[in-house]
């Protein structure tokens, strides 16, 4: 099959029209799916915002804040039904988890009290760390639901708080509470400023 | 070789994880359970199968000394394909897969199918052994992700035998896929013989 001394113009030519004829075939590609895609990351976000503002049915806006303490902005999605604040849906992260960063949605109602949390992205270890997730174990972040972090101190009990930490995975439960309360911080923030 | 042989080899008697021992890095990683082995080797099976059918194609169009990158810009767009329909459409299994699915471009597997058999053997033949081989890497991956599955969460296919217990957490740790691999290598191995 080797060809005898192929010129180098040959060796370009089809090298080139091998690449085209893929840039192309993954353009068409990337137009499909662009759609779809953009579609079902919208409709993860919206089902994590249902699921940690439990009774909300209204539209949500956007706002960014970054925080004092983190590298990256958080997303504030306010959450407004009737004319009245119903609480917001707090997209936070931390940075001291056990494998890599992990982004957790948080929702508070309108005074503040979390009314739920949900695992966006995480790569904790399976078994140990992952429990943070809800569907995993329901436990752990059990115990933040209903709280007002005014009086309930989020950090794990060794560290002085109130939070139960994970059997084996105290890492994992300190960074849980780190995203937490970051979201908590800017949660108030975001109140203040919407009621001027 | 027959038709039917081209397409059998590769699950059992020439087994790409189980016999050959390649393309360990997803076989070890993402079979943490049965589900993931499952879409984790069809994914790779589609690759398979177009990349050896395209390359099998263009194999006297191609001049041997560009054999390689040529292999690898086929490979690579369809495992763009890949991921780019798997966030479209089953973005549950693609979150869960995660950066494997981009690696299959450096699954040794597929590159090795291009070399030995695409490049020398008919589009027909070609795309045969590249389902073969697909089907029998999903097959060794299902296995793995089976029994990690079953003894790391005590579950079958995401149902729960002991209700939401923990099983032997090492089996879901990267320690239990080397152990459930040794063993299934292990046993294909006695079944040969």
């Amino acid at each position: 099959m080797a060809k005898k001394g192929p010129g180098l113009f040959q060796l370009i030519f089809s090298l080139t029209s091998i690449t085209l004829v893929a840039a192309i075939a993954l353009a068409a590609m990337d137009s499909v799916t662009k759609a779809p895609i953009e579609a079902a990351r919208l409709k993860k976000k919206m089902e994590a915002i249902a699921e940690v503002l439990p009774g909300f049915d209204g539209e949500t806006t956007e706002i960014r804040f970054m925080p004092d303490d983190g590298k990256d902005s958080v997303i504030v999605y306010m959450a407004r039904q009737d004319g009245e604040l119903f609480g917001a849906a707090v997209e936070t992260y931390t940075d001291i988890a056990y494998s890599g960063r992990f982004t957790i949605m948080v929702g508070f109602d309108a005074n503040g009290i979390i009314t739920g949390t949900s695992v966006l992205q995480m790569s904790e270890t399976p078994g140990l760390g992952d429990k943070i997730d809800k569907s995993k174990n329901p436990v752990f972040s059990g115990q933040f639901v209903g709280k007002d972090p005014q009086n309930f101190r989020l950090k794990v009990k060794k560290d002085g708080g109130d939070v139960d930490a994970i059997t084996a995975a105290t890492i994992s439960s300190r960074a849980f509470c780190d995203a937490t309360e970051r979201a908590y911080k800017i949660f108030m923030k975001a109140k203040e400023i919407s009621h001027e | 070789m027959s038709k039917i042989k081209i397409l059998t080899k590769g699950l059992i008697k020439e087994n790409p994880v189980l016999v050959l021992v390649l393309g360990m890095c997803p076989s070890l990683a993402v079979t943490t359970s049965a589900i993931n082995g499952l879409g984790m080797g069809l994914a790779t099976t589609f690759v398979l199968l177009m990349s050896n059918m395209l390359i099998s194609m263009l194999k006297n169009f191609i001049p041997d000394k560009v054999r390689i990158p040529a292999y690898i810009v086929v490979i690579a767009t369809f495992v763009s394909i890949v991921d780019l329909v798997l966030q479209a459409y089953v973005p549950v299994l693609a979150s869960s897969l995660g950066l494997f699915i981009p690696l299959i471009v450096v699954n040794c597997i597929v590159l090795g199918r291009a070399e030995a058999f695409a490049s020398k053997n008919s589009v027909l033949d070609s795309m045969l052994d590249g389902l073969g081989m697909g089907l029998g890497f999903t097959l060794a991956l299902f296995t793995i992700g089976f029994c990690r599955e079953l003894l790391g969460s005590g579950a079958v296919m995401a149902h729960s035998l002991i209700g939401g217990k923990d099983g032997i957490l090492v089996f879901v740790l990267a320690p239990g896929a080397f152990f459930v691999l040794g063993f299934v290598i292990a046993i294909v191995r006695r079944l040969q013989s």
